[in-house]
């Protein structure tokens, strides 16, 4: 490998790069999925290749092809080179990386049970029997249940001198069932929407969601949807429980302190922040238990990792600190870029660790790692008990924040009214809205350490070509104070 | 590119391998280039090379399947045995609705190769970009975006003897020019590159910055709109897509109960059609069958799904061509485990105004260039959630009178439909998804606005 990846770098170098990395990525995902009693899925997929990103004449070039054979490796790698003499042309200033990073290490996500090893017919059988006990449930008119085992591996060079080889195991699973009833078509997922939960980890994540075990009460809640009443429209106490304040702090507070988005590099097409470099250390963004960070080190995060994919270790950034703005998600580049308008030396300027690509195909962008909203200090049942009138809000349905990441809307699978104190009727079709900074600053209580787990996103899209990353994002139930419910 | 000869020997060398009853060979090729551009610069420039293959195969009723990019030998050998392993589990039950294999048809073969666009280089791309960050930078404007050429290669194979190729070219540009307090859009697509003028979809963004500076707040509510096709694109993909016949089939679409119903204005004809010379030509769905025109919504009367042959089979319809693969390389979301059957093609037919007719027709409405994160609220009714973008404009007296901050919409897009007054008369293409849309301006008579934002 060692061969191919120092070809790579010194026919860019000899092309007149003046920067040059590449990175080799293997990856096997093996998916299995069971609709209505039959397997729907049954894929094993595998891709290879590598991607070199050089710097020529000041600006940035990009080539990747799945051909890992010596003349193409050199193909690539020229034409990179001349991809980014093209770049220049168009003006700008030179690219600037700060601090060199020239890391030679290995890594492994922790994992107990490889998901590889695991027969996959144990695997059709477990989403059978889950799925069969979905459909024990009268009224229910789709079943749906996935497992995804992931494992890749990825070596990073540089000609700083960076040589990083890692693997990074991921294994993911989840039920859904549909109920559909006239006009009103429900749905129940376990343990998370959009398919699944999916975490750095090993089989033994799956063996603990006990998806057989949730089949039926999840069917019978999506059929109990049908018939219930619908979540009210008004300014109310919400209780979020933790699978949707995740998906609440992926969108609100993950992506508008990517800082790439704040220099307008993704205007065109995810949009810009209102996060902007001014606001930094100083802006209130949520109220003062509200407490956020970057956290890349976390065992079993969905957005865990040894090092980017620029060769900057994974690290522990804040981004709120009660309830204060304080940092960003970011690269070499733009900590250079943030660093110069600050009046602070470039040179010396460090990545957070967040560049990350979705292949050995794409370059890498400022992506979220884990975002967590760090625990507070009640239980589940005293918040509960505390909550004279409101509503309690989980599993994410649907999802939209404007381009700023200010205003946002979010429905979730079910709801429940809270009056004195105590959960009271289902609700279905429920909503809430609000504007980021009002909504964190109404955040009145926080769940303790019992009640938070990482949960992961494993689709969260960015970059043109588009690009999936794996994100994780640690949340326990909360309460937020004066909040629109239902639509207007 | 690779071509159709060593595409067919590359399957060939699939079948002869595999001892399954039936086995089907999907190839996927890709030479894709895309030059991003913001701050009126070019900041990722990037060029990918790709091809893989997405094996299919069955023992009896059993199906499993495997994809590789590694075309080598010994990678085929490998991907073949993977799909036989799979096929062959013991846990895995038969599956009672799976159609086997389709037997060869005739394909009649659609254009969709341009010489041009697959030799566009950087540096044509760097000067077709960089003539937009110059005029806008000259206009006091900050450009971003991205201007995309690419080659794609697909063929079919299977044990019966089925082939089918089709190499396709794609250019597309997206745009967004901002000021301190605006922003423009414009974007376009077509499979020859001369096809997408650059210059003039930059000087459309920009106009769009220019004229929306300084918007004003307004108070959300129904309002009666006028939608450039881009915003008319987001209906046409949402409402299309609920005309999966398996979808329809499980209940979770507009459309069921509702088939010969006139459901929307009789002004709206709504169609999936991959073998549109205009849009982005596919003649062939992802199990190699000749792909037909299906009208989804024929002046206002709701028409019929699209259909592959596992779910034609199992409801009784026939198959139109409308198969996805059981894994896309390219686009994994698209695939047929979860989507079924599925209308990659959608177009809107056009009227005959233009779009000052139609502001020229509104006492009091909205102009709306764009939307922005739509996403489905409720899917009986398409009740859809998203923001404007890029450009929203107050009519006054039929006249374009003040920019207006960004709202939010809670909307039925059926509703919608049902309540458009005027069609633009010329169609816009973009590239919303993997394919080409199609969409024309509408005037609605009411969308409901239900929130605002800050800018």
């Amino acid at each position: 490998m060692k061969e191919l990846t120092e070809l790579a770098l010194d026919t860019a170098q000899a092309r007149g790069a003046t920067y040059a990395d590449v990175r080799v990525v293997q990856r096997h995902t093996q998916q299995v999925a069971v609709r209505n009693g039959a397997v729907s899925d049954l894929v094993e997929v595998e891709t290879l290749g590598f991607g070199v990103r050089v710097v020529a004449d000041g600006a940035w070039g990009f080539a990747a092809s799945s051909r890992l054979e010596r003349p193409e490796v050199e193909r690539a790698a020229a034409e990179a080179v001349a991809i980014a003499r093209a770049s220049a042309t168009a003006g700008g200033s030179p690219v600037d990386l700060g601090a060199p990073e020239a890391h030679v290490d290995t890594y492994r996500t922790p994992c107990q049970i490889d998901p590889f090893s695991v027969p996959v017919d144990d695997k059709i059988g477990l989403l059978l029997a889950a799925d069969a006990a979905m459909r024990r449930v009268s009224g229910v008119r789709v079943t749906e249940g996935a497992l995804v085992a992931w494992r890749e591996n990825k070596t990073f060079a540089s000609t700083e001198g960076a040589f990083i080889e890692q693997e990074l195991i991921e294994t993911g699973g989840g039920i859904v069932a549909y109920a559909v009833q006239g006009s009103e078509i429900q749905q129940r997922s376990y343990p998370n929407s959009f398919a699944r939960d999916q975490c750095t980890g090993g089989w033994e994540t799956i063996v603990e969601m006990d998806l057989p075990g949730n089949g039926e009460r999840l069917a019978g809640e999506a059929v109990a949807l049908l018939t219930a009443p619908a979540c009210p429209c008004q300014v109310t106490t919400l209780i979020l429980g933790a699978t949707q304040l995740a998906l609440q702090v992926h969108e609100s507070c993950g992506h508008p302190t990517e800082l790439d988005r704040v220099f307008g590099t993704e205007a065109a097409y995810a949009g810009t922040s209102f996060l902007t470099v001014d606001k930094l250390g100083t802006f209130r963004y949520g109220s003062p238990i509200v407490n956020l960070t970057a956290d890349a080190t976390i065992p079993g995060g969905l957005g865990t990792f040894g090092y980017d994919d620029e060769g900057v270790p994974a690290q522990r950034v804040p981004l709120v600190r009660e309830g204060i703005f304080v940092g960003y998600l970011s690269s070499r580049e733009t900590m250079a870029q943030l660093a110069r308008l600050r009046g602070e030396d470039p040179a010396r300027a460090r990545s957070g660790g967040a560049m990350r690509a979705s292949g050995w195909d794409r370059i890498p962008l400022v992506r979220m790692t884990n975002v967590n909203l760090e625990p507070g200090e009640w239980t589940f049942e005293d918040l509960v008990a505390d909550t004279d009138d409101g509503i309690y809000m989980e599993m994410n349905r649907s999802w939209s924040i404007d381009d700023k990441r200010l205003n946002f809307q979010f429905g979730t699978e079910v709801a429940y009214e809270i009056k004195g104190g105590k959960m009271g009727r289902l609700l279905k079709n429920a909503l809430y809205s609000g504007m980021t900074p009002q909504f964190w600053g109404g955040c009145d209580a926080i769940c303790n350490a019992d009640h938070w787990r990482v949960w992961g996103t494993p689709n969260c899209g960015k970059g043109q070509p588009s690009q999936i990353a794996h994100t994780g994002h640690g949340a326990a139930p909360a309460r937020f104070r004066n909040v629109q419910v239902g639509v207007r | 590119m690779i071509g159709e000869q060593e595409i067919r020997r590359i399957g060939e060398r699939v079948l002869r391998a595999s001892d399954a009853d039936e086995t089907e060979v999907v190839f996927f090729g890709l030479e894709e280039r895309l030059t991003r551009f913001a701050n009126n610069v070019i900041h990722q420039n990037v060029s990918e090379s790709d091809a893989s293959v997405v094996v299919r195969a069955a023992a009896g009723k059993r199906v499993g399947a495997a994809t590789t990019n590694d075309l080598t030998d010994a990678g085929l050998e490998r991907v073949t045995a993977a799909a036989l392993a799979a096929c062959r589990l013991a846990a895995q039950p038969e599956d009672p609705d799976y159609p086997g294999m389709p037997e060869p048809v005739a394909v009649e073969p659609v254009d969709a190769f341009d010489a041009s666009t697959a030799a566009y280089t950087p540096a044509d791309r760097a000067r077709d970009v960089g003539a937009v960050c110059r005029r806008a930078a000259e206009a006091g404007c900050n450009a971003s975006g991205a201007f995309r050429t690419a080659v794609h290669e697909f063929a079919v194979l299977n044990s019966h003897g089925l082939f089918a190729y089709h190499p396709a070219t794609v250019a597309d540009l997206t745009t967004v020019v901002m000021t301190a307090d605006s922003a423009g859009y414009a974007a376009g697509a077509a499979w020859q590159v001369g096809q997408v003028d650059v210059g003039a979809l930059g000087d459309e963004a920009i106009a769009g910055a220019l004229r929306g500076r300084n918007p004003q707040a307004l108070e959300p509510g129904a309002y009666p709109v006028v939608l450039a096709p881009y915003a008319t694109q987001d209906i046409v993909d949402f409402v299309t897509m609920g005309a999966s016949g398996m979808m329809v089939a499980e209940g979770r679409s507009w459309m069921p109960g509702r088939e010969g119903q006139t459901v929307m204005s009789p002004r709206v004809s709504l169609w999936d059609d991959g073998r549109d010379p205009q849009g982005w030509p596919l003649p062939f769905d992802f199990e190699g069958m000749p792909r037909q025109r299906v009208e989804i919504v024929r002046q206002g009367v709701v028409g019929s799904a699209v259909y592959d042959r596992r779910w034609a089979a199992k409801t009784g319809k026939a198959a139109t061509g409308h198969a996805l693969p059981p894994y896309n390389p390219f686009s994994p979301w698209l695939n047929a485990s979860r989507l079924g059957p599925f209308p990659m093609h959608p177009a809107m037919g056009p009227g005959e105004h233009t779009v000052e007719e139609m502001i020229a027709a509104t006492e009091r409405g909205l102009y709306i260039t764009r939307f922005h994160y739509t996403r489905t609220v409720h899917p009986r009714e398409v009740v859809v959630t998203g923001l404007t973008r890029d450009g929203v404009f107050l009519i006054e007296g039929g006249e374009i009178t003040t920019p207006v901050k960004n709202l939010r919409f809670t909307q039925s897009y059926i509703e919608a439909l049902a309540n458009v007054e005027m069609v633009g008369r010329d169609v816009h293409r973009e590239r919303p998804n993997f394919s080409v849309g199609r969409a024309p301006a509408l005037k609605i008579a009411a969308f409901n606005f239900t929130g605002v934002t800050t800018f």
